[in-house]
């Protein structure tokens, strides 16, 4: 497994064909105390760069777009029961939607670990 | 997703150099380079002050002396009442009155704290309007009054349950003032004796005070305040989930120009000596709109509002009579989420048809239409010492 960045500040997982997404914890720490994640339905198929989910802090709504294009094959429910799971663990149990991959080229551009780290520093 | 600006034509409050050893989170707010949030955050921040003391640093909000060139209150208190529908003639010594500067059309200009301190009159105005406001008093005034604004003064808030004990140990006279009392009282701080004005009051719907002190004093009693093991930094963030939980305005937002203060469902700031048949009725920017909407209503009105579910609605969604109609009944002006009830509130304006408490409109959300339920304010219960 892989794990790929974002320079909107995501991240992804790659499994084969299934690529799960999240936001980073640099994320979450600029976003703020999030209270509300509203995600994606689950067979939607999703276009790069189009909004995906959106992530509610107390300040404000923030969009977090599609990282690459691919249908929507699993979600993370626990998210709507405890949204600060955001805050406490963003690139592990606060994962935000599955994608079923569309077109693999498409991680070609993403960032590794240490990019991300100097894009986010 | 995130974005930073930096400018540095920002004004600095005297609590700046503060703000920045504390980690408070900057961003501009009219004009002034001020905390957001500390590293606590808005959520701890706000649910602090509702359980503890939260210390705000509200200077730069324009503070403003309105003396009468008679040297008589009356005068200045007559004066003011040809600029705002409130009684401050009225207004005892040692008391603080909410009011707000109207237009021709009857809308709002600002809003304002009035007190009384005996020879003249304090004024609070908001930030982003205290040019306009020392411009427009100037302007009406002039004649009678002198217009003095206080630039070399900080405002501090202290509010939340705690306030009062905290503020005991530096201004004994403190906890015996009542919600809305407001004078010239000495603040110890540091072996200093400084002059400063206390008022009960605030914008968080707890108990609590703001400080009027001397600039150069303004740290020294922050940093004091804030040795205190029940005091937090609370940054605008909290702020303003506080006073949207408080069912209060955000001017600019929730009124404006074009919202007169009965649709601004303020009609209770308006005192009876004003209205039709009392002693000193109209006489105000926009009285004839005004007092025609207090004798026959007025055709809308803001109210609370509570979404179904969690998903916060914020400033500027458009709201429905119907999951189906095309065309809008309203829009929010202020929503966000409620730390102390663990829920999303907002409050807009709906037609006088959809105000009642109980009914059901909806707010078009992300293509989506979210039922909403019009509330009684404020959505958390004030905690004043009356």
């Amino acid at each position: 497994m892989t794990t790929l960045y974002t320079e909107d500040h995501e991240w992804l997982q790659v499994d084969g064909d299934i690529v799960t997404v999240g936001i980073t914890d640099f994320a979450q720490s600029q976003l703020g105390d999030v209270v509300f994640v509203e995600l994606p339905k689950i067979g939607r198929a999703l276009k790069k760069a189009e909004a995906a989910a959106v992530v509610e802090s107390v300040k404000a709504a923030s969009d977090v777009y599609a990282p690459i294009s691919g249908e929507v094959v699993e979600i993370n429910d626990g998210l709507a029961n405890e949204p600060a799971l955001v805050n406490s663990d963003a690139e592990s149990k606060a994962w935000f939607f599955k994608l079923k991959l569309a077109d693999k080229s498409e991680l070609n551009g993403l960032m590794d670990a240490e990019a991300y780290k100097a894009h986010s520093a | 997703m995130l974005a930073t600006d930096k400018n540095s034509t920002l004004k600095q409050t005297p609590l700046h150099a503060l703000h920045l050893a504390r980690g408070g989170k900057m961003v501009p707010f009219a004009g002034y380079d001020m905390p957001v949030q500390y590293a606590t955050g808005v959520l701890k921040e706000h649910l602090h002050t509702r359980a503890g003391a939260g210390l705000f640093d509200v200077s730069h909000m324009g503070q403003i002396v309105l003396r009468a060139k008679s040297g008589k209150v009356e005068d200045a208190a007559l004066a003011l009442e040809k600029l705002v529908p409130m009684d401050i003639l009225a207004l005892p010594l040692g008391r603080q009155r909410y009011a707000q500067f109207t237009n021709a059309a009857g809308g709002i200009l600002d809003d304002l704290m009035v007190a009384n301190f005996g020879d003249h009159l304090f004024l609070v105005v908001n930030a982003a309007c205290k040019a306009e406001d020392e411009a427009h008093l100037r302007k009406h005034l002039e004649d009678t009054c002198i217009v003095a604004p206080l630039p070399d003064r900080a405002l501090i808030a202290l509010q939340g349950p705690k306030a009062a004990e905290v503020l005991a140990q530096f201004c004994p006279a403190a906890p015996a003032m009542k919600f809305m009392d407001a004078g010239p009282h000495q603040v110890q701080v540091s072996g200093q004796s400084i002059a400063c004005f206390v008022s009960r009051s605030g914008y968080t719907g707890e108990d609590g005070y703001e400080i009027s002190i001397p600039a150069d004093r303004a740290e020294a009693l922050a940093t004091a305040l804030l040795a205190h093991p029940d005091v937090l930094p609370i940054g605008l963030g909290a702020r303003d989930s506080l006073r949207l939980e408080a069912g209060m305005c955000l001017y600019g937002h929730d009124i404006d120009t074009t919202t007169t203060p009965v649709e601004g469902n303020l009609t209770w700031s308006i005192q009876k000596s004003r209205r039709t048949g009392g002693a000193r009725a109209g006489g105000f920017p926009g009285s004839e709109t005004i007092l025609a909407q207090l004798d026959n209503g007025a055709s809308r009105r803001r109210v609370g509002l509570k979404p179904e579910g969690r998903a916060p609605v914020r400033e500027g969604v458009l709201l429905f009579a119907d999951a189906i109609s095309t065309d809008s009944i309203g829009k929010v002006t202020s929503g966000g989420f409620g730390p102390s009830i663990s829920a999303p509130v907002a409050m807009g304006y709906v037609p006088m048809s959809h105000a009642e408490d109980g009914t059901t409109v909806f707010a078009e959300l992300r293509g989506q239409r979210l039922p909403m339920t019009v509330a009684p304010m404020p959505f958390v219960p004030n905690n004043y010492k009356r």
